[in-house]
């Protein structure tokens, strides 16, 4: 049983009377641990795949199963649990709380969660030093690198131990050698066990994953193991 | 999410944008304050009346001889048709009533007043020495009119202020001869200036012995006999009794008037507290316009973190706790210009007393509750709706906003 399971998912925008099919019947079962690179040309729907598969979208057809449960169609609620403890995103920009410290970033999702503060503290600890960002706790993200606040993204989207990372484009902001920093600890969290489906553009990253997809027009056209 | 960490997050985002925070808090405290230094003006302007209404006693049965429809308490309202006298028995008989604490016959009639020399024409009031108690008089110089008995026509008499300085100018009055009419008399008393009592300006007043006056001004019955009840609430007895017993005295005629201020403060208390509403209304007009500026102000705010509620929404906000996190915003930013609200309305208030230090503008505790529960409504109530907007983005489209 595989930990993701996609069947026949569609997604189409529309504006005005123009239709986007962004996903074409993709169909796609991921195990749990797996390392994916999604790679194609822009517009061809990586994004809109991954974020289906974080719940943040909705399929207008087909259908999604996360650990043996059907989640696509759940209500708003019962997903943003789902999102809440089993998956962890990481953003090309970020999205870092200007107003919050690296600290409080981190623990945004336990506080949102409704953890005990001593509980946080604990983690937050670990975390910060997981990433190698002790000394930046109190830091705000403008007194941060970019390698920095990525890394404190990073920690923010596991600190919920979530099965699956989602991580759309996390290099795109940074320069060559903080991009293969970030990318070394995404993948030191892989062999952790949590599942790592990484959008990139980039040719060398997209070699290191254990599973590589091409998507094309909304459709997949490749998916290669190593 | 626990409510401490929903409160601090609230409030770290509301001290984020200090000016919008600011903007929103100074709406609320002004509606607030206007509630405050308003309700404070009316609630001022109806304790003033009640007061006054008090300090001529609202306690008080006042028998007016004959029977008359309507009739006021000051001097001028005489009584139509007068039936058989009211007479001083009369008045030491309503002692026997239950709850009277005690009474003063009136007797009202002008004269002239001289003395060595000076002379001028004045109210001379024929009472006893329980006048002074009942109506709590206070004296400059000497003592009211002795505790004798009702039907003595003792020579005594106490001036008021404007007669002791017209008649006796720089010279003692104490002790001094003054002539009433065709009658002797010696002040033994002056009265401190500015007292009120019953209409009259007590400062142009002769004040002799009840018995005194009727010769003076040959006559039998009185003008008036005040009684003084215990307290209010047993006015309607004490008036009930009063009633009975001046009609047992008269042979079963029920041939006198019975008034009480009771039906007069009561029309003025209730108009004046009606007043006071209406200002707190008007009040709370300007906390609806504040109501207003919230919804604005945290719709401007939602569209300015919309990517925050994205990431929020990523990381696993359910909708009802976006939701949540925008209405403790705009009900702690509303709670805030609420408490600074009322500190700026206590601070009108003190104003407004030190301008008009004889009225009592202060603040009811009903209306400071009010003007903070209608403040809290309002501010969450207007925030209902972009907290709602905030809820209900799509967080694929909010994320793309960046923070
Ligand atoms: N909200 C939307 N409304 C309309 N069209 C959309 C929307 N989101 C995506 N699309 C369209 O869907 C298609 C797929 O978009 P998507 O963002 O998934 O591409 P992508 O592969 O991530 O591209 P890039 O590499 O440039 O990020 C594109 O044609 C895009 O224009
Ligand atoms: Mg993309």
């Amino acid at each position: 049983m595989s930990q993701i399971e996609l069947r026949d998912i569609d997604r189409v925008f529309e504006i005005g009377d123009t239709r986007v099919h962004a996903l074409k019947s993709i169909s796609l079962t991921i195990d749990a641990g797996e390392y994916v690179a999604v790679m194609g040309p822009s517009g061809s729907g990586k994004s809109t795949l991954l974020n289906i598969l974080g719940l943040l979208d909705r399929p207008d057809r087909g259908q999604y199963r996360l650990e043996d449960r059907e989640v696509g169609a759940l209500p708003p609620d019962q997903q943003a649990a789902v999102r809440s403890r089993r998956i962890g995103f990481v953003f090309q920009s970020f999205h870092l709380v200007p107003r919050l410290s690296a600290a409080e970033n981190i623990a945004l999702p336990m506080v949102l969660a409704g953890i005990a503060p001593a509980e946080r503290r604990r983690r937050v600890a670990e975390a910060l030093a997981d990433v190698g960002l002790e000394a930046r706790a109190q830091h705000r993200p403008q007194q941060l690198s970019g390698g920095q606040r990525q890394r404190v993204a990073i920690a923010r989207a596991t600190i919920m131990q979530p099965a699956v990372l989602l991580a759309d484009e996390p290099t795109g902001n940074l320069d060559r050698a903080t991009g293969a920093e970030v990318t070394a600890l995404l993948e030191t969290l892989n062999h952790g066990g949590t599942t790592l489906i990484v959008v990139t553009h980039d040719p060398a990253l997209g070699e290191r994953a254990g599973r590589r997809l091409l998507m094309e027009d909304g459709a997949l056209s490749d998916d290669r193991r190593r | 999410m626990r409510i401490a960490d929903l409160l601090r997050f609230a409030l770290r985002a509301a001290a984020g944008s200090p000016l919008r925070t600011a903007l929103m808090a100074l709406a609320m405290a002004i509606g607030v304050a206007a509630v405050v230094v308003l309700t404070a003006l009316g609630d001022g302007a109806r304790r003033y009346v009640v007061n006054e209404f008090n300090a001529l006693g609202a306690n008080l049965v006042i028998v007016l001889p004959g029977r008359t429809e309507t009739g006021g308490v000051g001097i001028g309202t005489l009584s139509a048709s007068t039936t058989r006298d009211l007479t001083l028995r009369d008045a030491a008989a309503l002692l026997r009533a239950d709850g009277v604490v005690r009474i003063a016959p009136l007797v009202v009639g002008d004269a002239e007043v001289s003395s060595g020399g000076r002379l001028r024409t004045t109210y001379v009031v024929g009472t006893t020495a329980d006048f002074a108690r009942l109506r709590r008089l206070e004296l400059a110089q000497g003592r009211f009119l002795p505790d004798e008995d009702l039907e003595r026509a003792g020579s005594w008499a106490v001036v008021g202020a404007t007669i002791r300085h017209e008649l006796f100018g720089a010279k003692p009055a104490l002790g001094a001869r003054l002539r009433i009419g065709d009658r002797r008399f010696r002040v033994i008393g002056v009265l401190a200036a500015g007292g009120q009592g019953l209409g009259m300006n007590t400062d142009e007043l002769v004040l002799v012995p009840a018995a005194s006056a009727q010769a003076l001004f040959d006559t039998s019955t009185l003008f008036r006999i005040l009684v003084e009840a215990r307290e209010r609430s047993v006015l309607a007895r004490v008036k009930a009794q009063v009633a009975d017993i001046l009609a047992a005295r008269h042979d079963g005629e029920r041939d006198v008037t019975l008034l009480t201020q009771d039906a007069v403060l009561g029309t003025f208390d209730r108009i004046l507290a009606a007043l006071t509403l209406a200002v707190a209304g008007i009040g709370a007009i300007s906390l609806a316009v504040a109501g207003i500026l919230v919804m604005n102000v945290m719709l401007v705010s939602v569209a300015q973190r919309t990517g925050e509620i994205g990431l929020l929404k990523a990381l696993g906000a359910p909708p009802a706790m976006i939701h949540r996190t925008f209405l403790a915003e705009a009900g702690m930013l509303s709670l805030a210009g609420a408490a600074i609200g009322v500190l700026l309305g206590f601070a009108g208030a003190t104003a407004l007393r030190a301008m008009f230090p004889e009225l009592p503008a202060y603040p009811p505790p009903w209306a400071v509750m009010a003007g903070l529960a209608t403040a809290m409504l309002t501010g969450i109530g207007f925030g209902i709706l972009p907290a709602r907007r905030a809820a209900h983005l799509n967080p694929v489209q909010a994320l793309a906003r960046g923070m």
